[in-house]
């Protein structure tokens, strides 16, 4: 019975920490969706804030210095989408794709410049757990929250920091009558693409520090392709979620939890091959149900928006 | 001192001039209309004034100062404000957060919704707008969504209020209560200027009318020295025939297709409800009712497009059955499908004209060569459709997307009559499309029924009902609450079965 109870806590604390770069990147899309601007791009801009987490915490040494050069890095690549897009009146999803393609060769050509490999780069600085004060005296409770990533408690932040801009601003407000209907901001005199910019480029940011987990705080390095598809995860759960913050910290939980069923079951008798498939046969199967949910998406969605009759 | 003047404003779009050296006056105070046809320049003007396009050339002036407005913003702050045709309005969202977009009350640095509501509320009350502010604007009728939209620019404290075609989808009763509000805001010394094409509207609300034509001001005059023929001349540049002529047509009026207790069931609400009717040959029969009331079902049941729950179609006599009720059984047996929606049901814009004249008729062998298209024949076959409806193009390899309303209608309409249907399916066959086309789709209409054609009419437009109808069959909630031949009725009748307000009807509205 003690072993079953510790095989649950396990794989709950295990679903947690596998589902923190994916929510990262969920949160980030639920708010550049809600502005109206998909982001395709979600998987090489993880990638990206993967990469250049390494890359700051190997040249200073100092973890927090490595997250936020994959934030400010993360930005760039939200802006590159948010030009594409709102400036050139790219199609939303060939933005998104060009974006991950010019990550996953950027990476490479990186890493054979820092490093001088084209697989893995240096060990570096990452996070450590921390405990929680509280959470770590209760019992069943402090094995799965009573260590944290600090990454964790920035994830929840983010969640609640999210759901406040989008639900008590003005600010969100106004992005959410943009993913609606632009047409009907701009008439009010509401500036759509300064909205839009601000809101693709803070998911930029999310993205990558979901991305920058993976690398600096689960493991300690970056390797080549490490984000593998959860970029696209991140997508699903995003509509998953309804377009809302809470729904996508709860949609990534669910793919952790696949994740990490993965991981146990490996061990078992069924073929591997067929166990990995589970997170991915879990967004298709979960998009199929979402897609019969009464949430739908915000209706300027991936529809240009010209202001002042401009063509 | 005028609220408004505009001087010599022109705007070019590319090669095409929208607005060429137009004058507009309005004075402060008064309701002013502004007529044309479509393309006439009417919307690119008033975008113009609230400043969404940038005029080429040509100068502005509010309440007598001169001004450049680069943005809406810039309008609202010259106290200028637009209820546009398309409302601009969030479904999602409450009446509230609608109306104060852009002007947000805050506490703390937050939204502030609650004063929102209180807001919005009062507002509302101040002006004898009945709105509910708490209440989602998905869950309001056309009518009311219109009152939001004018509660957004009273909240801006607007002095200047701009409606382009505001009764184009209200119901005369909504028509009504809309003319009410804007005397009672002329009352309260606002500026009124409504774009419209329609003429009766003009005579009946405006104090002053400036026509428009071709992008060109045609006369600015007070409404009182004008009458319908004569604001109809000077607005389309030549005489107008309002009365189609309407003579019994011959044979025998046989039943040509019925429908028997037709039920439809949509969410677990009957949308159709046991509806009997009979389309005869040499006759219109027209169908009024408000959108949503199940004549979109109705339409869709007789053109295979929608499964019935419940009774039966006849056509010729005979009991189709239900594998015949598809939308290319239903064309090959002769029923053909002007449908209300052209954009989504009746053309494919990026398609040329010669290919949307053979749409769902392309598999007849004329056109079908063992699943090659007979290129030369169907042109040839566009070619005289085209002439022959007077659609007015450079080519019949022209996108139909690039064509005017009318000239699309004109299309569809070419490639129903063209097949020699013995059902027509007319909807909302002139729903925005100008006078001139008006006009002679109307003819067309009637020419057909004097062919001896079973026509089935369903129109918002409640003239037109009357005009080209035989007997008029009134829908409400599902249900046929009247039918009568079409002589019986005048507009306010229908007006108020359309609505339920009718005896017999109202138990059922409870």
């Amino acid at each position: 019975m003690e072993d079953m109870l510790s095989i649950i806590t396990s794989l709950i604390a295990g679903s947690i920490r596998v589902s923190i770069p994916i929510a990262f990147a969920a949160l980030g899309g639920t708010l550049s969706e809600r502005s109206g601007i998909i982001n395709m791009g979600l998987e090489g801009t993880m990638l990206i804030g993967a990469f250049f987490g390494v890359v700051g915490s190997y040249f200073t040494n100092n973890v927090w210095l490595g997250l936020l050069t994959a934030m400010l890095a993360g930005a760039l690549c939200g802006l590159l989408h948010a030009v594409l897009t709102i400036r050139f009146k790219c199609e939303h999803v060939l933005a998104g794709v060009g974006i991950n393609v010019l990550a996953s060769g950027l990476t490479v050509v990186l890493l054979q410049m820092i490093w001088d490999t084209k697989g893995k780069s240096a060990e570096v600085a990452s996070f450590s757990n921390i405990s929680v004060p509280g959470l770590d005296q209760i019992p069943v409770l402090k094995d799965i929250l009573g260590e944290v990533s600090p990454m964790l408690i920035l994830l929840a932040i983010s969640v609640v920091g999210v759901w406040f801009l989008l639900y008590r601003t003005v600010f969100g407000l106004r992005a959410r009558v943009i993913g609606e209907n632009p047409e009907a901001a701009g008439s009010m005199g509401i500036n759509v693409y300064r909205t839009q910019y601000i809101c693709v480029i803070l998911c930029g940011i999310l993205a990558a520090m979901g991305g920058a987990y993976m690398s600096i705080g689960d493991i300690h390095m970056f390797s080549r392709d490490m984000v593998s598809g959860r970029g696209f995860i991140a997508l699903a759960v995003v509509i998953f979620g309804g377009w809302h913050p809470a729904g996508a910290w709860l949609g990534s939980l669910l793919f952790g939890l696949a994740q990490s069923l993965q991981y146990r079951l490996q061990s078992g008798s069924i073929p591997p091959q067929l166990v990995q498939m589970l997170p991915y046969v879990a967004t298709i199967v979960v998009l199929i149900f979402a897609r019969g949910s009464s949430r739908r998406a915000p209706a300027a969605e991936g529809k240009h928006y010209y202001a002042k009759g401009e063509q | 001192m005028y609220a408004v003047e505009m001087r010599g404003i022109t705007k070019r779009f590319r090669n095409v001039v929208a607005n060429d050296n137009v004058d507009l006056v309005v004075k402060r105070g008064e309701i002013h209309s502004l007529l044309g046809e479509n393309g006439a320049g009417k919307s690119t003007l008033m975008n113009i004034l609230y400043g969404m396009y940038a005029p080429t050339s040509g100068e502005i002036r509010v309440q007598g100062r001169s001004v450049t407005i680069e943005n809406p913003l810039k309008a609202i702050e010259l106290g200028i404000a637009m209820v546009h045709q398309h409302f601009m309005l969030i479904e999602p969202m409450t009446v509230a957060e609608n109306v104060v977009l852009g002007y947000e009350p805050k506490k703390n640095g937050c939204f502030d919704l609650k004063k929102a509501i209180a807001d919005v509320d009062k507002l509302a009350r101040d002006y004898g707008l009945f709105v509910d502010a708490k209440e989602k604007v998905e869950n309001l009728s056309v009518g009311t969504k219109q009152r939001v939209e004018i509660l957004k620019a009273l909240y801006r404290k607007a002095e200047i209020l701009i409606l382009d075609e505001p009764t184009a989808v209200l119901t005369p009763q909504e028509v009504a209560d809309l003319f009410k509000v804007l005397r009672q805001l002329k009352e309260s010394g606002k500026t009124i200027l409504i774009i419209t094409h329609k003429l009766k509207e003009t005579l009946e609300l405006a104090d002053t009318v400036t026509i428009l034509r071709k992008g060109q001001v045609i006369t600015s005059v007070p409404v009182g020295e004008m009458d319908e023929a004569k604001l109809a001349e000077l607005m389309v540049g030549r005489i107008v025939a309002f009365d189609a002529e309407k003579a019994a047509a011959p044979g025998e009026h046989k039943v040509v297709m019925a429908l028997r207790g037709a039920t439809v069931v949509k969410e677990k609400r009957a949308v159709l409800e046991n509806v009997s009717l009979e389309i005869r040959a040499g006759e219109i029969l027209g169908i009024a009712g408000v959108e949503g009331n199940g004549q979109t079902e109705l339409i869709d049941v007789l053109t295979g497009l929608q499964k019935l729950h419940g009774g039966a179609v006849v056509l010729e006599g005979k009991q189709l059955p239900s594998a015949r009720l598809t939308p290319r059984a239903m064309l090959e047996a002769g029923v053909g499908h002007i449908p209300e929606d052209r954009g989504k049901r009746g053309f494919v814009g990026g398609f040329t004209i010669a290919e949307n004249l053979i749409l769902g008729y392309h598999r007849r062998k004329e056109f079908d060569n063992h699943g090659l298209i007979r290129i030369k024949a169907r042109d040839a076959f566009a070619e005289r459709v085209a002439e022959q409806y007077d659609v007015r193009m450079d080519s019949i390899r022209d996108t139909v997307g690039s064509l005017s309303g009318g000239n699309q209608q004109k299309v569809i309409i070419g490639r129903v009559f063209a097949q020699d249907p013995k059902v027509i399916i007319a909807a909302q066959p002139t729903r925005g499309v100008d006078i001139g086309a008006i006009e002679y789709i109307h003819a067309q209409l009637l020419k057909m029924r004097e062919a001896g054609k079973a026509i089935l009419l369903i129109s918002a437009d409640l003239e037109e009902l009357t005009k080209l109808s035989d007997e008029i069959a009134v829908l409400y909630a599902g249900h046929i609450v009247d039918k009568r031949p079409a002589k019986e009725y005048d507009e306010k009748t229908l007006g108020a079965l359309m609505t339920g307000h009718a005896q017999g009807v109202e138990e059922k509205e409870a």
